[in-house]
């Protein structure tokens, strides 16, 4: 705890976890930059800044506005989204393999969505708040179904049963898809997990909820990390747990329901970046979840721009490639972290 | 040289053959379990071929069957060339799937463990959209290979990802989760990759679906099925041993590693030549075991068959299911399993974890 930084061993380690943000969000805002400048069209920064702040209607500057800052916007702000639920879910259920994508919240978000999409007919994105009601249906499904059984909750169980969720759901969404062939174009990439071709409409619809999933889950730092070492431990504390229990799902759900809005289902995110920068910060839920937040985004930007380069002149859903770059970090922690 | 129940006195509910060249115990329910599932598999079949956009009476595709003459002149063809085909590849690919899985769940000790679950479909399924993409001229009788080929690599990494100083079930579902995580993102970069023109062709065969399976198909999957039931029907002795443990195997005389390993290899052929037909299907080879064991017991001799049949009705049903439910669009069988086997799937979990 470095509540009073007395010792010269706290200060170090304080100092060096403000060193470490400020070059987190350094990067960030490189990445964010470069995310701004690459693509099809050549463009240097001057032509972006120009972009920004002295718009004229040459195409390089509307395909910057219009294409290129909603992206560039999206992808870190669903990326830091998922890393914090990511987080959250990991303390809560104290489970290492937590993550929104995996324990199917972010295919019920989807299915949620899809299926209003196809009900009344409009493919705008209009019912993103949809997504909200189908993540909290599907963490509360996946909790109670991981929770039941003898043993209580258990690692295995809970990835099982989300793993089977996801599986299901993505089935009721693909039938879905297949029944109303009308909307499948529009949808399938976004179902992939996409950052591309967003507008920034939906972007300012979905942020005040983003922006109070993020509000709730900083405020519960110091509680995270009592809960996330056990329960015993947290009400030896002095926790309400069933209220940080409680706070920390409403969180879950604004910030996976947010992210599954703006960008579709993405997985991996939420496992990878906690355990990257538990590295750096240890457990401490105060420093870890603005660190995820940074990080999330950071490899979020950089996932997609990958997605843009790799089958240029093609693009790949960033979904794909978190997959990709996560499905090995998952298997690397089922061997290492997983006792049974 | 049959000798019906010779210790009926000692073991009632067996049923036991002994000749020179080999013996072999059943469980008593195995023959009248085994004809209802047949009768049960007849029965589906023929509303399955009756029902579709035109629809005939079930007495007309009798005897179309039968070769016999029918009062509509289209009803022959109809029946011989577009609905039978489909209908047997959909029972071949669940008699295939349903064996796989029984093998897995034998040789594995571990009721969770399904050919898409430890991520031998998957891998089946990338190899297969790999080539559609890639090699689109290869020809179709060599997919079952490429897709088994598939399936193997995929299982050796899974199997060898999750060995930490051995290898325990639950942590190669896990491995298997994440590899086949990995092999559907390679599949939707392929498929993007490729453009394949008919995106939703390629979904439904993701999903798993017979559509479109004519008889080229069904001769494809029958060598593989005629191969390797009947080598695991031969091999279920040893299954029966496999299962009580690796000691009491070896204690008995076998050659635990080797005959592991020829199970294994048959179960993911299995596999790979249904997916190569019908896509990845899934839940057939978690469900069709686990129900053939509460009808017949676990003795691996009757529960080849039963499962197999069981996987066979499944699969047609399920079929039939998708093209109904909300004609005239049709829903893959895939997404029928689905719905099926995840509560399935669940419901197992729960009750190993009670166990």
């Amino acid at each position: 705890m470095v509540d009073s930084p007395t010792s010269a061993n706290q200060w170090l380690r304080l100092r060096g976890r403000i060193i470490g943000l400020v070059i987190g969000v350094l990067l960030l805002i490189g990445c964010f930059l470069v995310s701004l400048v690459a693509g099809a069209a050549r463009t240097d920064f001057n032509t972006v800044w120009t972009a920004l702040f002295a718009f004229n209607d040459s195409t390089e500057h509307v395909v910057i506005r219009t294409a290129r800052l909603p992206r560039a916007l999206i992808a870190p702000t669903v990326g830091a989204a998922l890393a914090v639920a990511g987080a959250l879910m990991q303390g809560l259920t104290r489970n290492p393999l937590a993550d929104s994508g995996l324990l199917g919240i972010n295919a019920g978000a989807a299915l949620a969505v899809v299926a209003t999409t196809v009900w009344l007919g409009n493919a705008s994105m209009q019912f993103f708040w949809m997504a909200f009601i189908g993540a909290a249906i599907a963490a509360g499904a996946v909790y109670f179904l991981g929770s039941l059984g003898r043993r209580g909750m258990t690692t295995l169980k809970l990835v099982l049963a989300g793993a089977v969720l996801s599986y299901l759901l993505a089935a009721f969404t693909t039938g879905l898809l297949i029944l109303s062939e009308r909307t499948l174009e529009e949808i399938r990439f976004w179902l992939a997990g996409s950052v591309a071709g967003q507008n920034l409409e939906v972007f300012w619809q979905v942020s005040p909820y983003l922006i109070a999933g993020f509000a709730i889950a900083f405020s519960l730092g110091r509680q995270m990390t009592a809960l996330s070492l056990g329960e015993e431990v947290a009400h030896g504390l002095g926790l309400r747990i069933g209220r940080v229990k409680a706070m920390s799902a409403i969180a879950v759900v604004l910030l996976a329901g947010g992210s599954v809005a703006l960008a579709g289902p993405i997985a991996f995110v939420g496992l990878v970046v906690p355990h990257l920068v538990r590295f750096w910060v240890g457990v401490d839920y105060r420093w870890l979840l603005p660190y995820a937040a940074i990080w999330g985004a950071i490899l979020l930007l950089l996932a997609d721009l990958a997605a843009r380069w790799l089958l240029q002149p093609q693009e790949l859903p960033v979904g794909v490639m978190m997959t990709l770059l996560g499905g090995p970090f998952f298997v690397y922690l089922a061997r290492s972290r997983v006792k049974s | 040289m049959k000798s019906k129940g010779t210790k009926a006195a000692l073991t009632p509910s067996w049923l036991v053959w002994r000749s020179r060249l080999f013996s072999i115990r059943l469980d008593r329910r195995v023959p009248k379990v085994l004809f209802v599932l047949v009768l049960m598999i007849l029965g589906v079949l023929i509303v399955s071929i009756s029902y579709g956009n035109y629809f005939l009476p079930p007495i007309e595709v009798v005897r179309a069957l039968l070769g016999q003459e029918t009062t509509n002149p289209d009803a022959s063809l109809l029946v011989m060339t577009l609905r039978l085909p489909r209908a047997i590849a959909a029972l071949e690919v669940g008699m295939g799937l349903a064996v796989a899985g029984t093998i897995l769940q034998g040789v594995t000790r571990n009721p969770l463990a399904a050919p898409e679950i430890i991520g031998v479909q998957a891998g089946a399924g990338l190899v297969v959209v790999a080539i559609l993409v890639l090699l689109p001229a290869l020809p179709l009788v060599l997919l079952p290979v490429a897709a088994f080929v598939g399936g193997l690599l995929t299982a050796l990494l899974v199997y060898l990802l999750a060995w930490n100083r051995g290898s325990t079930p639950l942590r190669l579902v896990l491995v298997g989760i994440g590899v086949a995580a990995i092999a559907a993102a390679l599949t939707t970069l392929l498929i993007t990759f490729g453009e394949i023109r008919e995106v939703s062709q390629a979904l439904v065969w993701l999903t798993g679906s017979v559509y479109g399976c004519g008889w080229e198909q069904v001769a494809i999957l029958f060598p593989w099925l005629m191969i390797f039931l009947p080598m695991t029907w031969g091999l279920a002795r040893e299954l029966n041993v496999l299962t009580l443990g690796d000691d009491v195997a070896r204690g008995l005389g076998s050659q635990v590693e080797w005959q592991r390993g020829l199970l294994l290899l048959t179960s993911v052929a299995l596999t790979g030549a249904s997916v190569a037909i019908a896509g990845t299907l899934g839940f057939i080879g978690l469900m069709a075991p686990h129900l053939a064991r509460q009808l017949v017991g676990a003795s691996h001799a009757g529960l080849i068959p039963a499962a197999a049949l069981i996987g066979g009705l499944i699969v047609v049903a399920a079929d039939l299911v998708g093209r109904s439910v909300f004609a005239p669009i049709e829903l893959p069988c895939g997404v029928v399993t689905a719905v099926l086997g995840a509560p399935y799937f669940l419901y197992l979990l729960l009750q190993h974890d009670d166990r």
